[in-house]
């Protein structure tokens, strides 16, 4: 009876966006131009803004990893070559920064009836951005495992580490569990969340000046490093995307991940059924006897380009509306935790719903966070392999970031 | 030749030059002269899906209006290349100052990026170069020798690893050496450690990089020996024999001193391209043990939000000293030569 219920829900959500194609938007002229990430959410939003597509209206997309590079140079040239880009919490700064993005608010008066206001990012008093799905990384595990072995559901790091410790003094697994240390984006990515989680504040008040180097820094570097002794030896080449085929061969145990990845881990027509049944989230461990969760919360949302017509910036609103409603985000409800109107959370969101409401905070939205993030993924990796002391690793951390953010013209 | 034909024959290539190469590096050592104006800030407030908060933007109009004054930035003279990313010259000074053996001073030194990653290049460089040539040359003897009829196919696999575009064949290899792959189990299994891993450990990555960077070039090498011994003089052979020489007394006192142009030449392609060394960095996902000079640019223009255009052109200024300094002894030995034959 529930699955029936769920094909005839699944099924009416079909037609409903099916309807909606055949509707045309409304959009009598324009050219809406597409620039995203590549992950699934993003291709069912980019798919339905393209059945805006007609006669007179052109939708194109473009749907990279490397859509972080080219969004600046892409935005700059006018026109535009892109109308629409879809950006992340970071993303958006270098755009915010460089002035390239066009405030929503009349767009949102006239077409944003289906937005709520959670999901309009304001800069100023000024609507810049629409957010249409929310991120972090938290836990992963195998309830099969934890429960064979009488280990609860952990909460914190400590407890993580108990755990480990556990399943390989029983034999169960040498390495139980896993974590993008790859040094660059993935290992600083881990540094800020186990860092946020502490309360730990990246930089001083009022100021463009790093304050990591600290107790809270030390006691996320040793979590870090200790929860790296229970990881594959090879764990310092292995990025957000490597630890799925580990994953599915029944090798980890425990890992961090991304919650925009859950869907595929627990899908059913996954290559190992048994473990994706097995899987299950919770909210990121919390950290030296914090309350909140160490993760880092991130917004997926877009922007609409300064540099291109009035008509075109209007078509791609409208498109996007429909790339991101209501019914695009039951249909794929499993794909994200969406921010939209109507969502309710699937088993795959379990686990960011925990972080968010665990209180986890967002990634800093500083322009300088990215240099930040920078220094941290370049100067982490001597420390993870044991070459250096946490207060040395911290220190060259601080280097690196003031001297790129002295060139950058953040500091003096 | 007169001056007035040599001048017609050579311009388009030096037109071609000059737009290509000199035009291109002397923008980018002027580039290198700017950083990026101070960053007018102001404080808003922005709000999103988890709540507001009071944070610090760049001003984006005032700094629209510096950008249009001056579109280069702000002029910081040799700062960049002083600075801590780079020649590090107030790090390196108090490192002398600071240590008490000369060994706890390379220490130091080699915790600051630009010199780790110098390091890395030289020693790749170094060894690298001479593995190459003294590979390509026995490869190149021994296929010299196989029957006419092989002779194809081995060449054919001789020269693999140089028609594998260089990316795939370190990702190739990665994988294999991988704690779960062909070789990295079966080295687990050998020296019965679980924790053997050639990509955690330092040492370990580099050895697979040298490896990979001989695997990759030799065919190089090769190609251009077995081009060189098909030119060796047979008569000067024939007498050798005559003279009772072996095989090896052929090749030390006959083919290698008529081939040493050729190694020269190779040399010197080498150094130019082992000096670069960056594909298999990327490919071996290596960056946490070895960076190189020009992981160092490529990370500047990459990572973080804001390319550091000033860091990454004074790394390729750096760089292309180094070369010019690589290649001197190289270059003047072929002078000599050049002069003593004319």
């Amino acid at each position: 009876m529930k699955d029936f219920l769920k094909a005839s829900v699944a099924i009416t959500a079909l037609l409903a966006s099916a309807g909606i194609a055949s509707a045309e938007c409304g959009i009598e002229k324009g050219s809406v131009r597409i620039l995203s990430n590549d992950f699934a959410a993003l291709h069912a939003i980019a798919t339905a803004a393209e059945t805006c597509a007609s006669d007179t209206v052109k939708v194109t997309k473009n749907q990279t990893s490397e859509h972080k590079n080219i969004q600046v140079p892409a935005l700059t040239t006018n026109p535009a070559s892109y109308t629409v880009a879809v950006i992340a919490t970071n993303s958006v700064v270098p755009l915010l920064t460089g002035d390239l993005v066009r405030p929503l608010d009349d767009y949102v008066a006239k077409w944003g009836q289906d937005l709520q206001e959670s999901q309009l990012i304001r800069v100023d008093g000024k609507i810049m951005a629409i957010a249409f799905m929310a991120n972090a990384q938290h836990l992963f595990y195998r309830e099969d495992i934890l429960a064979d072995n009488g280990i609860a559901v952990p909460t914190s790091y400590e407890e993580v580490l108990a755990a480990a410790k556990t399943l390989r003094d029983k034999g169960v697994m040498q390495n139980p569990l896993a974590s993008g240390y790859k040094p660059g984006w993935d290992l600083a990515a881990e540094f800020v969340n186990t860092y946020l989680g502490t309360g730990g504040e990246f930089f001083k008040e009022g100021s463009a000046e790093a304050d990591i180097n600290n107790d809270n820094g030390i006691k996320t570097l040793e979590t870090l490093k200790e929860m790296s002794t229970y990881m594959s030896p090879d764990f310092v080449t292995y990025n957000a995307n490597e630890m799925r085929p580990i994953w599915e061969a029944g090798d980890i145990a425990m890992q961090i991940g991304w919650g925009s990845v859950t869907g595929a881990y627990i899908a059913e027509d996954s290559p190992s059924p048994e473990i994706a049944k097995a899987t299950k989230f919770a909210a990121a461990p919390t950290i030296g006897g914090g309350t909140i969760p160490s993760a880092a919360l991130w917004w997926d949302g877009f922007v609409i380009a300064k540099n291109i017509s009035d008509e075109d910036a209007e078509a791609s609103f409208r498109a996007m509306m429909v790339g991101i409603s209501p019914a695009t985000a039951e249909a794929n409800a499993d794909a994200a935790v969406w921010l939209v109107k109507g969502y309710e959370a699937t088993p795959a969101a379990v686990g960011v719903v925990a972080d968010m409401q665990g209180g986890a905070r967002p990634y800093p939205m500083v322009p300088y966070m990215g240099l930040l993030h920078t220094a941290l993924g370049d100067n982490l990796a001597e420390f993870m392999q044991g070459q250096e002391s946490a207060e040395q690793a911290l220190a060259d951390v601080t280097a690196a970031y003031n001297t790129a953010a002295k060139e950058a013209g953040f500091l003096d | 030749m007169p001056h007035r034909t040599f001048l017609a024959f050579i311009w388009p290539s030096l037109l071609a030059m000059v737009l290509f190469i000199a035009i291109p590096i002397l923008s980018v050592g002027y580039q290198s002269l700017f950083v990026e104006h101070p960053q007018m800030m102001t404080e808003v407030e922005s709000c999103g899906p988890f709540g507001c908060k009071t944070e610090r933007r760049v001003d984006a109009a005032a700094m629209s209006e510096l950008r249009a004054e001056s579109p280069m930035g702000r002029y910081n003279g040799m700062g960049t290349y002083t600075n801590p990313s780079h020649l590090a010259f107030d790090e390196v000074g108090a490192a002398w100052r600071g240590s008490e053996s000369f060994g706890q001073f390379l220490r130091l030194v080699m915790n600051l990026p630009f010199y780790k990653a110098l390091f890395f290049t030289l020693a790749y460089t170094f060894i690298v170069t001479p593995l190459v040539i003294v590979l390509g040359f026995c490869i190149a003897i021994a296929v010299n020798t196989v029957s006419a009829r092989l002779k194809g196919p081995v060449i054919f696999f001789s020269l693999l690893p140089m028609i594998v575009t260089p990316l795939i064949g370190a990702l190739v290899l990665f994988w294999m050496i991988d704690a779960r792959g062909v070789i990295g189990a079966t080295l687990q299994q050998v020296f019965n450690d679980p924790q053997l891993s050639l990509k955690a450990s330092p040492t370990l990555t580099w050895v697979t990089l040298f490896v990979y960077g001989v695997w990759h070039s030799a065919p190089f090498a090769f190609v251009v020996f077995y081009a060189g011994l098909q030119t060796v003089p047979q008569d000067t052979l024939e007498s050798a024999m005559v003279d009772g020489a072996s095989r090896w007394e052929r090749i030390r006192f006959v083919t290698i001193p008529y081939l040493m142009p050729l190694a020269t030449f190779i040399a010197l392609m080498q150094l130019m391209d082992n000096f670069r060394v960056f594909e298999p960095i990327i490919g071996f996902s290596a960056e946490a043990n070895a960076t190189s000079l020009s992981y160092l640019i490529y990370s500047d223009l990459r990572s973080g939000d804001f390319p550091l255009f000033g860091s990454a052109a004074a790394s390729s200024i750096l760089t292309i000293g180094g070369v010019v300094i690589l290649l001197t002894p190289v270059l003047i030995r072929t002078w000599r030569e050049f002069k003593r034959k004319g």
